[in-house]
C-alpha cells in the first residue's frame, strides 16, 4: 500500500504563520477524526460525537472550522508555535514546510519496536515574506484569505476522492489506527513534523538526519 | 444495483438519505446565520446524534425542510436545493449561494435556478457520497459579482432566515413555479408557535456498530458517520477548482429551501455503484453537449468501457469496434480520407446515422467561430479549400529516391571540404562558449 501524499504551499507575512498553519492542520485533521469509541461486552462499540468550533483569525481575512477539542487545538498550537519560532530564528529565506502524517501502528515482536506504516500525508510549505507598507501588509491579509480558501476546497477534494482508509479496528486493535488519548475526540494516528529550510544543504542534511532516526527508532 | 436491496435495506438507505437532507439543510443554514458556531464534543451518542455530529437541530429548520421534502427523497432528477439571499432593509434581495443536493446517476446542474447569481458564479462540488442506487451530491453555486452590494449601505438589521419552499416536485417550467417564503425568527422573538424537537423524533439514528469485518451499511461514518455503500467510490465530473467566497453576510441572511429540476445542461459523468453486476463490462452512460460539428444533438449513447474515438459520431446499432473508422478503415480514394468525405457534405443534414453501410455520419460542415459562408474566403471556406493540398515534390517518392542518390554520392566531397576547415569551424565554436 502506497502511501498517499499532498502538498500544499502558501505564502504569508511572518504574523500570519501560525494561523495560516493552524487552518490547515485543523482543517485536515476535522475530516480525519471521528468520535470517541465505546466498545461494549457484546463485540459492539458506540462512537461519540465530534463537535466544531469556527475561529476567526486575527491577521488573515478567514475563518476556519477545527474539532472542538482544547486537547488537540492545543497540541497543534504547540508544534505550530514552535515551527513559528524556528522560522523566525533562521534568519534565511524564511522557507519551511510542516508534515502532518497519518499512520499506522504494526506490532513487532520483541526486541523490535512497532513499525509506523504511514498512510497519508499532508506537506505545507510556508514561504514568509516581508511587506514594507501598511497597505501591502492589508492587500496580503485578503490574499491569503482567498488562497486559504483555495487550499481548503482542495483538502475537501482530496477528502472526498474516498480512497484508503484503515479498516474500522477491533478494541484490541484501536490503539494501532487511533489516537485515544484524547478525551473528546478521535483522530487517526498522527505525527507532525517540520524543517526550515535556511539552505538547500542544511534541509537535506536535516532531512536525512530525521530518516536516519525514524528508521532505527529503537 | 437498486435490484439487490433488500426491503430493509432500502428502508434504511432511504432513512439515512432522508436525515442526510436534513442534517444537510441545518448545517448550511446555521452556517451561513452570521453566528460564529461552537458545539461541544461528546462522548455520548444519543439517537438524534445523526453522522456523529455534534449539531443542535434549529426545529423551525427541520420543520421547513420536512415540509419542502413532503414525504419524497432526492432523487435523480429531483434536487433540493437551498439557497441563501441577501435581503437589505429597502426590501431587495439578491442570491448569494445556491447549495445543491441530489442523486446522480448522471451529474447535471439546473441552469435555471442559477440565474440569480450574477455573470460568472462559481461552482464547487462539496462531496459525494456513494450509494447502491446512486452518488449524493452536494454542490454550491456561489456568486461572485457584489456589485449590488458595493452601492448601498445596508442598516444593521436583526438577521432573518426565511425558507423559501418550492415543494418537491418536478417543474417543468422552474423559474414560474411559486416560491414561499417562510421566516424563522430567533429564538429571542417568541412567536407561540413551538416545532417538535429532533429528539422527539421516533426516528433515531444507530448508535452501536459491530466490531468484527462490519458490513458496509454499518460502518461507522469516515467522513462524518455517512454511511458508505458497498466498496464503490463514486466517481463524476471534475469539481471546479475555485476559491469559496469568504463574505461573510452579518445581516439580512436569508435562506430558501427548493427543489430544482434538472433538464437542460448536460455534462460528462460516470455512473458507479452497482453497475458492475451482471455485466461484465461496465456501461458508461454519456450524456453530452452538442458539439460544434454535430448537426442533430445525440442525447444519450451507451459505450462500452472501451474507449473509441469519435464514437460519438458511430451508429449506435452497430458494434462499435466493427464500425470503427479507426479499427476498420473503409476503403477510400488516396487523395481524401474517408473523414474529409464526410466534412465535405455541405447539403446533408443530420446525416446517415440510420444508413448502416456508412461508417461515418454525414454532416453539415459548420466550423466553430465561422459566421455563415457568405463572404468570400470565410472560416468554411478557407478550411475547404485547403484542408487537402496537394502532395510536396520533395515528399514524393521518385523524387525523394533521386536527391537521396545524389545526396550520397556528393557526400565524401563534402567532408573534404569540411575537413579543410575545421580550424575555422572550432574557432567559431569557441566564439559561441
Amino acid at each position: 500500500m502506497n502511501c498517499r501524499s499532498e502538498v500544499l504551499e502558501v505564502s504569508v507575512e511572518g504574523r500570519q504563520v501560525e494561523e495560516a498553519m493552524l487552518a490547515v492542520l485543523h482543517t485536515v485533521l476535522l475530516h480525519r477524526s471521528t468520535g470517541k469509541f465505546h466498545y461494549k461486552k457484546e463485540g459492539t462499540y458506540s462512537i461519540g460525537t465530534v463537535g466544531t468550533q469556527d475561529v476567526d483569525c486575527d491577521f488573515i481575512d478567514f475563518t476556519y472550522v477545527r474539532v472542538s477539542s482544547e486537547e488537540l487545538d492545543r497540541a497543534l498550537r504547540k508544534v505550530v508555535g514552535e515551527f513559528r519560532d524556528a522560522l523566525r530564528s533562521s534568519g534565511g529565506d524564511g522557507l519551511g514546510q510542516m508534515s502532518l502524517e497519518f499512520y499506522q501502528k504494526k506490532k513487532s515482536r520483541w526486541p523490535f519496536s512497532d513499525e509506523c506504516i504511514p498512510w497519508e500525508v499532508w506537506t505545507v510549505k510556508v514561504h514568509v515574506v516581508a511587506l514594507a507598507t501598511e497597505q501591502e501588509r492589508q492587500i496580503c491579509r485578503e490574499k491569503v484569505g482567498e488562497k486559504l480558501c483555495e487550499k481548503i476546497i482542495n483538502i475537501v477534494e482530496v477528502m472526498n476522492r474516498h480512497e484508503y482508509l484503515p479498516k474500522m479496528p477491533t478494541q484490541s486493535e484501536v490503539d494501532n489506527v487511533f489516537d485515544t488519548g484524547l478525551r473528546d475526540v478521535q483522530p487517526y494516528l498522527y505525527k507532525i513534523s517540520f524543517q526550515i529550510t535556511d539552505a538547500l544543504g542544511s534541509s537535506v542534511t536535516t532531512t536525512m538526519r530525521r530518516l536516519i532516526k525514524d528508521t532505527l527508532a529503537l | 444495483m437498486e435490484t439487490d436491496l433488500n426491503s430493509q435495506d432500502r428502508k434504511d438507505l432511504d432513512k439515512f438519505i432522508k436525515f442526510f437532507a436534513l442534517k444537510t439543510v441545518q448545517v448550511i443554514v446555521q452556517a451561513r446565520l452570521g453566528e460564529k458556531i461552537c458545539t461541544r464534543s461528546s462522548s455520548s451518542p444519543t439517537g438524534s446524534d445523526w453522522f456523529n455530529l455534534a449539531i443542535k437541530d434549529i426545529p423551525e429548520v427541520t420543520h421547513e425542510a420536512k415540509k419542502a421534502l413532503a414525504g419524497q427523497l432526492p432523487a435523480v432528477g429531483r434536487s433540493m436545493c437551498v439557497e441563501i439571499s441577501l435581503k437589505t432593509s429597502e426590501g431587495d434581495s439578491m442570491e448569494l449561494e445556491i447549495w445543491c443536493l441530489e442523486m446522480n446517476e448522471k451529474i447535471y446542474f439546473g441552469e435555471v435556478q442559477l440565474n440569480g447569481l450574477g455573470e460568472g458564479f462559481q461552482t464547487v462540488r462539496v462531496g459525494t457520497v456513494g450509494t447502491p442506487v446512486g452518488t449524493i451530491t452536494l454542490s454550491c453555486a456561489y456568486r461572485i459579482n457584489l456589485a449590488f452590494m458595493s452601492t448601498r449601505h445596508f442598516e444593521r438589521t436583526p438577521p432573518i432566515m426565511g425558507i423559501i419552499i418550492d415543494h418537491f416536485v418536478d417543474r417543468p417550467y422552474p423559474s414560474s413555479s411559486p416560491m414561499h417564503p417562510c421566516n424563522y425568527r430567533t429564538t429571542s422573538e417568541d412567536t407561540g408557535v413551538t416545532y417538535p424537537s429532533v429528539e422527539d423524533s421516533q426516528e433515531v439514528c444507530t448508535t452501536s456498530f459491530s466490531t468484527s469485518p462490519p458490513s458496509q451499511l454499518m460502518v461507522p461514518g469516515k467522513d462524518g458517520g455517512v454511511p458508505l455503500a458497498p466498496n464503490q467510490p463514486a466517481h463524476g465530473a471534475q469539481a471546479d477548482q475555485e476559491r469559496l467566497a469568504t463574505y461573510t453576510v452579518s445581516d439580512g441572511a436569508h435562506c430558501a429551501v427548493t427543489p430544482s429540476s434538472s433538464e437542460d445542461t448536460e455534462t460528462v459523468s460516470n455512473s458507479s455503484e452497482g453497475r458492475a453486476s451482471p455485466h461484465d463490462v461496465l456501461e458508461t452512460i454519456f450524456v453530452r453537449k452538442v458539439g460544434a460539428f454535430v448537426n442533430k444533438p445525440i442525447n444519450q449513447v451507451t459505450l462500452t468501457s472501451l474507449d473509441i474515438p469519435f464514437a460519438m459520431f458511430a451508429p449506435k446499432n452497430l458494434e462499435l469496434e466493427d464500425a470503427d473508422p479507426m479499427v476498420n478503415p473503409p476503403d477510400s480514394p488516396e487523395t481524401t480520407s474517408p473523414l474529409q468525405g464526410s466534412l465535405h457534405s455541405d447539403g446533408s443534414s443530420g446525416g446517415s446515422s440510420g444508413n448502416t453501410q456508412d461508417d461515418f455520419v454525414m454532416i453539415d460542415f459548420k466550423p466553430a467561430f465561422s459566421k455563415d459562408d457568405i463572404l468570400p474566403m470565410d472560416l468554411g471556406t478557407f478550411y475547404r479549400e485547403f484542408q487537402n493540398p496537394p502532395q510536396l515534390s520533395s515528399l514524393s517518392i521518385d523524387i525523394g529516391a533521386q536527391s537521396m542518390a545524389e545526396d550520397l554520392d556528393s557526400l565524401p566531397e563534402k567532408l573534404a571540404v569540411h575537413e579543410k576547415n575545421v580550424r575555422e569551424f572550432d574557432a567559431f565554436v569557441e566564439t559561441l562558449q
